[in-house]
C-alpha cells in the first residue's frame, strides 16, 4: 500500500475517534427526531433552511416546466382548435348549470332565512401551481407555490376542480407543505350524499385508496356511494366531494364493516390547485368535552324545533 | 502488480474542497428532480452515493459531520423529521469510513457489492426511524438500494474522470 500524498501527515491531532462520531451524531439526530416528532420547536429552524435551500428547489423544477413549455410552444394549431372548440362547448353547458344552481342558491338561501338558519358561509379561493409531488415514497404530501408570502396558513384544505386533494400543513415563505388525503392516517370529516351519514374517511397511505372506517356492520353504505366533505371541523368547506365508495366487506366476526373508497380529485393529473382560505371559523365548542358530535347535532335540532 | 499500483493511484488523484461541494451541489440536485411513482421507488440515493464515494476516496476531507449537515438539508427538501436522513447518512458516512482502506482493495464490480451493503444499512436506518415514528414500512422503497448500488460504477468512473487532471495541450 502507498502512503496517502495529498496531505500532510498527522499522527496524532485527528480529533475524536469515528466511533465517537458515530454516537455523537446519531444521538444528536435522535433527539432532533424526538424534538420534531413531539413538539413544534423546530419550525422556525426548518423555515430558515427552507428558505436558503429554496433557490436549488426552483431549478430542479426547471427541466419539467421547460419541456412543457416547449411542447406547448410546438402544439399545432388543429390541436388548440379542437380544444378551443371543446373549452367552449365546456363552458355553455357549464354557464346552463351555473345558472341553474344561482337559482338554486337563492332558493336555498330564503329557504333558510325561513327556517332561521345560519346562512351557508361563502369561502374564497386562490390557485397555486403544484412545484413537485412527494419526494418520499413513505409520505403523500406535496409542495405548491404560494406561501406565507401569499397569506397561505397552515390548516387550509386544498382543492381542484373535481373535489378535496388534502390539507396545507406547512407553510414556508414561498412554498407550502400539502398533506393528500390519502396520507396515511389523515382524516377527512365527510357525509354520505345518498342519505346524510355522517363519518370520517382515513388515508390508507396508499395513493388511490381511503378507508372508512369505525362504521357498524349495519351502518347504511353501499357501493357507488359518494362521500362529500361535512364541513363539521372548520377545516373543510361543507359538500366538496372527497371520496366514491368501490368496495364493502362486512363480515359478522369484526364490530366494524370493512370500507374501501377512492379518491375524486386527481393530484396526478393537473398542475394547478386550489386553496380554500377564509372559511369562517365555527362558534365556540361548548364546555362539554364529551361526545360534542352529539351535542353539535342535538343544538342543531334545538334550533331547528325553536321556530 | 503493476494495474494494482496503477488502480491505487486512483485513490490519489487531487479533488479539491469546490470541487466537493459542487459534486454534493449535484448529487442534491439530481435528487430532487421531480420523480414520481416507479421512479421514485427506483431512484438512487445520489446523496448517499456521493458521500461514500468521498468517505472511501478522501476520507479525511468528508466525514460524519458533512454527512449529518447534508442530512439535515435532506429532511428540510423532503419534509421528513429532523434528522431522519442525517442520522442515516450519519451511519452510510461511518460504514463508509470504516471500510475505506477494505474497498480500495476491490475493483469496481466487487466495490458496488460493498456499495449494496452500506446502502441497505443506511436505507433500514431510515425505515426503522419512520416506522417507530407512523407506524409502518413501504417495501418498495429498498428497491433503490439495488439501483443505487448499480450506480456505483458509472458514478466512479465519471467523478474520476472529472479529477483526472487535464494534460497541458502545449507539453511536449
Amino acid at each position: 500500500m502507498t502512503l496517502e500524498d495529498t496531505r500532510t501527515l498527522r499522527f496524532f491531532n485527528r480529533g475524536p475517534s469515528g466511533g465517537a462520531r458515530l454516537v455523537f451524531f446519531a444521538l444528536l439526530s435522535l433527539l432532533l427526531l424526538f424534538v420534531d416528532a413531539r413538539y413544534q420547536y423546530l419550525e422556525s429552524t426548518r423555515r430558515v433552511i427552507a428558505v436558503i435551500i429554496y433557490p436549488f428547489q426552483k431549478l430542479t423544477a426547471l427541466p419539467g416546466e421547460m419541456i412543457s413549455g416547449v411542447s406547448s410552444y410546438f402544439s399545432l394549431q388543429n390541436n388548440l382548435i379542437a380544444e378551443n372548440a371543446q373549452l367552449h362547448l365546456q363552458h355553455d353547458a357549464d354557464s346552463a348549470q351555473l345558472q341553474k344552481e344561482q337559482t338554486l342558491l337563492a332558493e336555498n338561501a330564503q329557504l333558510r332565512a325561513l327556517l332561521e338558519l345560519k346562512q351557508r358561509a361563502t369561502y374564497t379561493m386562490q390557485a397555486a401551481q403544484i412545484v413537485y409531488l412527494e419526494r418520499d415514497l413513505f409520505k403523500r404530501k406535496l409542495f405548491v407555490d404560494k406561501g406565507a408570502q401569499a397569506n397561505v396558513q397552515p390548516g387550509q384544505a386544498v382543492v381542484d376542480n373535481i373535489g378535496v386533494v388534502g390539507q396545507v400543513t406547512r407553510v414556508y415563505p414561498w412554498l407550502s407543505e400539502v398533506t393528500l388525503v390519502t396520507d396515511k392516517d389523515n382524516a377527512v370529516p365527510i357525509q354520505v350524499v345518498r342519505n346524510g351519514l355522517r363519518a370520517v374517511v382515513f388515508g390508507s397511505g396508499n395513493i388511490s385508496e381511503l378507508e372508512l372506517r369505525y362504521q357498524p356492520v349495519s351502518a347504511d353504505i353501499e357501493v357507488g356511494d359518494e362521500l362529500v366533505t361535512s364541513g363539521m371541523d372548520g377545516t373543510y368547506p361543507p359538500s366538496l366531494p372527497v371520496a366514491k365508495v368501490i368496495k364493502v366487506e362486512r363480515d359478522p366476526a369484526y364490530p366494524f364493516s370493512h370500507i374501501i373508497c377512492v379518491p375524486l380529485a386527481g393530484v396526478d393529473r393537473h398542475r394547478t390547485l386550489l386553496i380554500v382560505s377564509s372559511v369562517p371559523p365555527l362558534t365556540e365548542r361548548p364546555m362539554a368535552e364529551d361526545d360534542n358530535k352529539d351535542s353539535q347535532h342535538a343544538s342543531k335540532n334545538a334550533k331547528r324545533s325553536k321556530p | 502488480m503493476r494495474y494494482d499500483l496503477v488502480r491505487d493511484r486512483e485513490f490519489l488523484l487531487p479533488a479539491g474542497r469546490g470541487f466537493i461541494a459542487l459534486s454534493f451541489v449535484a448529487a442534491v440536485l439530481l435528487e430532487w428532480l421531480p420523480w414520481q411513482g416507479w421512479a421514485l421507488a427506483l431512484r438512487p440515493d445520489f446523496v448517499g452515493l456521493m458521500l461514500l464515494y468521498w468517505c472511501t476516496h478522501k476520507p479525511h476531507r468528508v466525514g460524519i459531520g458533512i454527512a449529518w449537515m447534508l442530512g439535515i438539508f435532506v429532511d428540510v427538501a423532503d419534509a421528513s423529521l429532523f434528522g431522519q436522513h442525517a442520522l442515516a447518512y450519519s451511519v452510510l458516512a461511518f460504514g463508509g469510513l470504516t471500510l475505506n482502506r477494505r474497498v480500495q482493495m476491490f475493483n469496481l464490480r466487487e466495490q458496488s457489492l460493498h456499495v449494496l451493503g452500506l446502502l441497505m444499512l443506511s436505507y433500514t436506518v431510515y425505515a426503522i426511524v419512520h416506522w417507530q415514528v407512523r407506524g409502518y414500512v413501504a417495501w418498495e422503497y429498498f428497491l433503490g438500494v439495488a439501483t443505487s448500488a448499480l450506480m456505483w460504477s458509472p458514478l466512479t468512473l465519471l467523478l474520476q474522470a472529472l479529477r483526472r487532471p487535464r494534460r497541458d495541450p502545449n507539453e511536449l
